[in-house]
């Protein structure tokens, strides 16, 4: 009992940290820090008495299955927490290393405007953290994830009137969401595989995934290469790397915690988290450790080839973080923990110093500078080493490879629908909507062959939706509409699939329809402010002049999108459970669009609300800053 | 660099380096006027045309002027009286309406940037988008002073030679389109077929030029500072202006052919017929000049009660036997420091002068490998100053090693020293203390080492410069320092000679902090030198021969000042006789107590200090600060600086003026030719007027003529900071050096008779520029009369103050304690 109430605190207390920072009014520096820090110390003193309590005890696993947050039948949605050696390691040294930053961020950012913003967003995220640390199944863990990555989104755009933390803001965003399509993937066919929502617990009976495994072999390894693309995402591991260093635009400490030391770790933990389901595929076990082999490689070439110091420590740790992926494969767990402690640490401390490098270089210089000629006489070596430097210096294209692979065709996709407008918009979606509505009710009518890919194309018809929204460049509204118009068509598509309760369809839209209308109404009133500001072509940074409306927005976007805990996650959740096993295209396309919608959603925040502000009356940032 | 450079083409580019920013890399910053490029135009015309060529917000916004007019800090009467002077009486409630009620509109886009947008409209292209990371990126691997672990391989001697060697040389590849590559490999390739290409037609180039580079001036500037002063490198580069616009219009040629194929053309048959200039003339703006109107009634509304305060002097009752003498720098971090000395020592007298002491010279530390100016920047000295037997040494911290890097070494380190890290950053936390990483004032020359400062033999040079100073040398520079402050006469038996610098942690602008009049290092050596020098008999011996007697029984004794620690060390103290060492020992327990005072002013503007506790214990919590990572404020610097007075001490000693002084003494009964006036108006005028100009631009538009806040920074190459890893160089002062400045002008005043002064500043046309175009404002305070003179368009006319009393205050430390707001001028007594 005491470690269901101990390990429950443990994510309570940031909550409730977080919620009262809520109402403390702007401009109260001392409350807020006074608060956060408070909390955090109780935290941190919590944890390291209950660890030593628990080391005590014999070190055994705990399962808290602590709330179910909706159950309908063979569906349940449970709110579940795990403790174990890993979460006790990510717990204690996130409790730490945030406990620090807290205090230091506390003086350090005195007087900055957004001070309340910084520490709301930071406890945000230690609460995401600390879910995703003691997650005790995928459902909960997804929760803590998606919030890290609007957090992190929030974070990057601290600085919102400028345009490059804003771009590479929702870059970043993007970014983690596409390997989010892997977790989102992996919950689905491990729910398939289990025929539950498998508690992380069970992963240990060895007997119990030996004889999934020996059943399931494809869905297993389809998990752990989805897991596997979730990892390398999340811990900027190889093609993902280029966006650790674009991170770099939040305050100092922010990126410190962040992407110095303990967000970016979380590709680790997902690997040592899972590790009991994986253990036994060799496969998996190889892809993941060539993963980190040509992480290594290639964040080191590139590390050594930086000028700016923060760039030069997160490709530094980019190259650790690959390491681990080896000793997490090769089965070196504890090694693999201290390993994160340790470089989580280091990096934290040197991004904290990093002003301190130019006095401290410069008198190294001036003390120790001795001038270096090189000579590189033979011409081939020469040119291995000229390309070398210039493949390093181009972070080796990594960042053309991810737009050509992910986001270009995308984009040309979605301009090929470009003769919709928010007017006729509805003039295609009702009839075709209501064809599809008719078929559904009166599906003893289709022919079976039909009937069978009737799910797929009304998935891949709201993944069309997504892909114009994601590349509208004229109408916000219509984005939006299109957004809603994709949830529409998935539940349409599920509905297919089996008999089953109207009010869990009714569930997932009823939060689509409030949250799209309320969007669509911000969208609307803007509109009508700021009629010659109003498109997706560029930042506008409206957000100077309607910080409410903005906030209004976001939270719309965060509901339509399917966040967590939002009635909308529940429904795509539970929708995603009546996906069958078989119906790999239809996961597929339904994981695509609702990790495109989001990023839709966030690109048309961004441009509308963030960014330099187009009205000059005030000073204004350039765009290069 | 062999290029050949258009006649027409080098006054475009002569002219863009005029325009850019002229910030120095970090290691040697120097304040500045961020818009000298303008300083040909009187001040508000200056404004106006900055303003609208290049977008620059160049007034405070006006919001606040009217926030202060109703907090009463501008003065209601004041503002009458201006708007009345450039407007007339009977347009007053017209402007005053305005000035109180016309509402903020929408500004008209600068003209920069209006031909190269049209990339955009034309083929929905960002140009910059494209183009600046790889230029940014392969600038900053050239330049790079020690952060890249593998350095540029491609040679210094030039930026495009480097980039063709490399590009030639290399399988992979910056430029794809094969049309650029041949015109990068092709020697012959002019700048002007580029621009052809992009361009198109002559007229345009300039502008075209214009726009580009100011799309990232922070980049250009500082390629166009490195190019006048390579010797501002320790690693050297050669670098030009013209290889950085070459490279960017290469790429950008690249990046249309890579995204457009054939399907662009030039840029000039879009240009609108009527297009204007960057450069054209300027309308009239209401706007502008209500702007305008603000700015005088908030300037005026703190100069009035100066002006009034200063002519309320009484010289006669200063006038004692000083106990002993200190001269300061001049900078207005020394004024509250020599109040709470004269506070503690009431009969002991001090001086302010320019902190290099009038000794221009290289400091070459012994082991240094480099020799560093100190004195001001402008200056070329040609002398050198030695350091022998030196125990300073570079202390070493791992965690700025390359090992930690690596892969093997970055593995091994994490995995030990990343758990060591973790008590070290907990320990700074909680209990900050000195590390390898912070900069110490203190450190600038080892107290115990030897200089080489008297020339033995003037043919001994060291890197072409004289080693040390001849005797007559020493007599020249030690006469004209006193004489210039007016301390010829009644020479106490100890005199200091206090330098000063700063010290702070996580700092990248740290030389910003240091004394400006030497180069942004420490003032130690200098106030060293010059005391050594003042106890040479041989020197005194000349001197008595030109009619300065200094008395045997007094002695000089160097010493620095830490600003930010506020802590002072002296130096060769071991040599006095034990008389002196008593009378010292008692004045330095003065020092040590002022020092704690001077802690507990400054505290009133940390927010991590509660200002009303005891002074000894501020004073501890004030050090500490200096050694926080966290404290982004380690000082306040020149923040809230509004005036520059030159003239004696004791008349102005009775007043308060908030730390936002620069004291200059001067004596102008021992110069009525005006002679050691012009000195000190020539070098004052541009440092103090530098540094102000600097303070006000950067705090009016943070954002594009200071460097924004400073929390997000990233170290580029050590040269510079930046946002985020391929942001534009950021130029000027972080938001946490402006915060608490108010942008007033610098109100420079005179002791002297008005013809003198007139005629001084005539002397020599750069200073007079400064005055006569108003970039400081000029009063004269008859010496006689203490009628206040201003100066106004090359005359002085009589300024009657509108202030009718100066507020007496009997207690300053519990006015000081109970704000941390600026306070108005009192008298003290």
């Amino acid at each position: 009992m005491e470690n269901n109430i101990m390990i429950s605190l443990f994510v309570l207390l940031p909550l409730l940290t977080f919620l009262i920072s809520l109402l403390i009014p702007e401009g109260r520096e001392k409350t807020f820090s006074r608060l956060a820090f408070g909390a955090l110390s109780l935290q941190l003193l919590g944890i390291t008495g209950y660890s030593v309590y628990w080391i005590i005890n014999g070190m055994n696993h705990v399962n808290i299955p602590a709330l179910e947050i909706f159950n309908k039948g063979d569906y349940q949605f449970l709110l579940g927490f795990y403790f174990d050696t890993v979460s006790a390691v990510f717990l204690w040294v996130g409790a730490f290393i945030s406990f620090l930053i807290i205090r230091y961020s506390r003086f350090y950012m005195h007087l900055e405007e957004g001070y309340k913003r910084f520490f709301i967003t930071l406890l945000f995220f230690y609460l995401a953290y600390n879910l995703t640390v003691l997650a005790g199944n995928f459902e909960t863990l997804f929760l803590g994830w998606e919030m890290l990555g609007i957090s992190s989104f929030l974070l990057i755009a601290f600085y919102r009137d400028r345009y490059l933390p804003v771009r590479n803001a929702v870059k970043v965003f993007s970014i983690y969401r596409i390997g989010d399509i892997g977790i989102i993937l992996a919950m689905w066919a491990s729910h398939h595989m289990w025929h539950e929502n498998i508690n992380f617990i069970k992963l240990l009976d060895k007997d119990l995934v030996s004889n999934q495994m020996s059943s399931h072999g494809g869905i297993g390894l389809f998990i752990a290469v989805c897991l596997w693309i979730a990892a390398a995402a999340k811990s900027a591991q190889f093609p993902f790397s280029s966006w650790l260093p674009k991170a770099m635009e939040g305050p100092t400490p922010s990126s410190a915690i962040f992407y110095g030391s303990l967000s970016v770790h979380f590709g680790v933990f997902l690997l040592l988290r899972t590790f009991p389901f994986w253990e036994h595929q060799l496969t998996a076990r190889i892809l993941i450790g060539l993963l980190g082999l040509v992480t290594a490689v290639m964040a080191y070439s590139i590390a050594r080839v930086q000028s700016t110091i923060k760039t030069q420590i997160a490709y530094a740790s980019i190259a650790q973080i690959g390491i681990m992926f080896i000793e997490v494969a090769l089965g070196l767990q504890v090694l693999a923990l201290i390993h994160f402690a340790g470089n989580a640490f280091l990096r934290t401390y040197q991004l904290l110093v990093s002003p301190s490098v130019v006095a401290y270089m410069i008198r190294d210089k001036f003390y120790h500078f001795k001038p270096k000629t090189i000579r590189l006489e033979d011409t081939f070596s020469k040119r291995l080493a000229y390309s070398m430097y210039i493949l390093s210096l181009k972070e080796w294209n990594l960042d053309r490879l991810l737009n050509r692979m992910f986001f270009n065709p995308i984009k040309r996709f979605g301009r090929k629908l470009d003769f919709l407008t928010p007017k006729n918009l509805l003039l295609f979606f009702l009839p075709l909507y209501a064809l599809g509505l008719f078929l559904y009710f009166n599906k003893e009518w289709v022919p079976d062959t039909i009937l069978y890919y009737l799910p797929g194309s009304f998935g891949l018809l709201g993944l069309f939706m997504v892909f114009k929204a994601f590349s509208e460049r004229i109408y916000p509204r219509l984005a939006l509409l299109l957004v809603m118009a994709n949830h529409f068509w998935v539940a349409l598509a599920v509905s297919f699939n089996e008999n089953f309760d109207y009010s869990q369809t009714m569930i997932y839209l009823s939060g689509v329809v409030v949250a799209g209308i309320i969007g669509f109404w911000t969208l609307d009133y803007l509109r009508k402010k700021e009629p010659n500001h109003f498109d997706l072509n560029q930042y506008y940074g409206h957000v100077y002049e309607y910080p409410k409306l903005a906030l209004v927005f976001l939270l719309a976007s965060l509901g339509l999108m399917g966040f967590p805990i939002s009635p909308t996650f529940v429904g795509v959740d539970l929708l995603f459970s009546h996906i069958h096993q078989d119906q790999y295209l239809l996961a597929s396309f339904d994981a695509i669009s609702y990790i495109f919608g989001g990023i839709a959603l966030i690109r048309i925040y961004a441009r509308l609300f963030l960014g330099p502000h187009v009205k000059n009356y005030h000073a204004t940032a350039l765009k290069s800053s | 660099m062999a290029h050949s450079v258009s006649s027409a083409m080098d006054d475009i580019i002569q002219k863009l380096g005029h325009y850019l920013p002229a910030q120095f890399p970090l290691k040697d910053f120097v304040h500045h006027n961020t818009l000298h490029a303008f300083q040909h135009l009187p001040f508000h015309e200056a404004l106006h045309k900055a303003s609208v060529t290049f977008g620059y917000k160049v007034y405070w916004n006006i919001e606040r002027y009217r926030a202060y007019f109703y907090e009463k800090k501008i003065n209601e009467e004041i503002l009458k009286r201006v708007i009345t002077e450039h407007k007339g009486a009977d347009d007053l409630a017209h402007w005053t309406n305005l000035l109180l009620h016309k509402s903020p509109k929408e500004l008209i886009e600068p003209k920069i940037g209006q031909i190269r947008k049209l990339w955009r409209q034309a083929y929905n292209l960002n140009l910059d988008k494209e183009v600046h990371q790889t230029l940014f990126r392969l600038l900053n691997a050239y330049l790079d002073q020690g952060i890249a672990i593998w350095k540029f391989p491609a040679g210094t001697n030039g930026l495009l030679a480097g980039i063709r060697k490399l590009e030639k040389n290399s399988f992979s590849t910056f430029i794809k389109s094969e049309r650029v590559r041949e015109l990068l490999f092709d020697k012959s390739t002019q700048l002007e077929d580029l621009l052809d290409l992009l361009v198109g037609n002559e007229k345009f180039y300039g502008q075209y030029l214009f726009d580009q580079q100011f799309s990232h001036p922070g980049w250009s500037g500082m390629v166009s500072v490195l190019e006048h002063n390579e010797s501002t490198l320790l690693d050297k580069r050669k670098v030009c202006l013209y290889d950085l616009i070459f490279l960017e219009c290469l790429l950008e040629i690249d990046a249309l052919d890579r995204r457009r194929g054939n399907r662009w053309a030039a840029l000039a048959p879009l240009i609108p017929p009527d297009h204007l200039g960057i450069f054209e003339e300027l309308k009239y703006s209401e706007w502008f000049e209500i702007h305008k109107l603000w700015q005088e009634a908030l300037e005026w509304s703190y100069y009035d009660q100066v002006i009034k305060g200063l002519q309320l002097s009484h010289e006669e009752d200063f006038k004692k036997k000083a106990a002993f003498q200190a001269m300061f720098c001049l900078d207005d971090r020394s004024c509250s420091i020599r109040r709470h000395v004269e506070h503690f020592a009431p009969d002991a007298q001090t001086f302010g002068t320019a902190g290099f002491f009038n000794l221009p010279f290289y400091f070459q530390p012994q082991h240094g490998k480099f020799m560093t100016k100190v004195c001001p920047a402008p200056v070329t000295p040609s002398h050198v100053i030695k350091e022998t037997e030196s125990k300073i040494r570079h202390e070493k911290d791992a965690h700025f090693s390359k090992h930690s890097k690596g892969i093997f070494g970055g593995w091994a380190i994490s995995q030990t020293m990343g758990f060591w890290s973790a008590l070290k950053l907990a320990k700074n936390i909680f209990y900050p203390s000195a590390t390898p990483a912070m900069v110490s004032s203190f450190k600038h020359m080892d107290p115990r080492g030897k200089l080489s400062i008297v020339s033995k033999n003037p043919e001994n040079k060291h890197h072409g410069l004289q080693v040390g100073f001849t005797i007559e040398e020493m007599a020249d520079a030690l006469e004209g320092l006193l004489r210039s402050i007016g301390l010829v006469q009644d020479f106490a038996h100890l005199v200091y000679v206090i330098g000063h610098g700063a010290s702070s942690v996580n700092n990248t602008h740290y030389a910003g902090y240091d004394c400006g009049a030497c180069s942004g290092r420490a003032g130690s050596v200098n106030a060293r030198v010059a005391a050594t020098i003042g106890n040479n008999l041989e020197v005194r011996e000349v001197l008595a021969k030109r009619g300065l007697i200094i008395p045997d029984t007094t002695v000089f004794v160097g010493g620095l000042h830490d600003t930010t620690r506020d802590e002072m060390e002296f130096y060769d103290v071991e040599d006095l006789v034990d008389s002196i060492r008593i009378l010292h020992e008692r004045n330095v327990k003065t020092f040590e107590v002022a020092l704690d005072y001077n802690a507990k002013e400054r505290s009133r503007r940390f927010h991590t200090i509660d200002s009303r506790q005891d002074a000894k214990k501020v004073h501890e919590q004030v050090k500490k600060r200096a050694l926080s990572l966290f404290v982004t404020r380690p000082e306040w610097n020149h923040a809230t600086n509004a005036l520059c007075l030159i003239g004696k001490r004791e008349n102005n000693r009775h007043l308060f003026l908030d730390k936002r002084a620069f004291l200059n003494s001067y004596d102008y009964s021992i110069d009525l030719e005006g002679k050691y006036l012009f000195g000190i108006l020539k070098a004052v005028a541009p440092v103090c007027g530098g540094i102000n100009l600097e303070y006000y631009f950067s705090k009016v538009d943070n954002d594009r003529l200071g460097a924004g806040s400073k929390l997000p920074h990233n170290v580029m190459g050590l040269i510079a900071v930046a946002n985020g890893m391929d942001g534009d160089l950021r130029t000027g002062l972080p938001m946490q050096m402006v915060n608490i400045h108010d942008p007033l002008r610098i109100l420079i005043t005179v002791e002297h008779y008005p013809d003198i002064v007139l005629k001084t500043i005539q002397t020599h046309e750069q200073t007079y520029e400064w005055f006569a175009n108003d970039w400081v404002k000029l009063v004269c305070i008859h010496p006689e009369s203490k009628k206040a003179f201003v100066f106004k368009e090359s005359e002085f006319f009589e300024y009657i103050p509108l202030t009718h009393s100066i507020e007496a205050v009997k207690n300053l430390n519990a006015v000081l304690e109970s704000t941390s707001e600026n306070l108005p001028v009192y008298l003290i007594g």
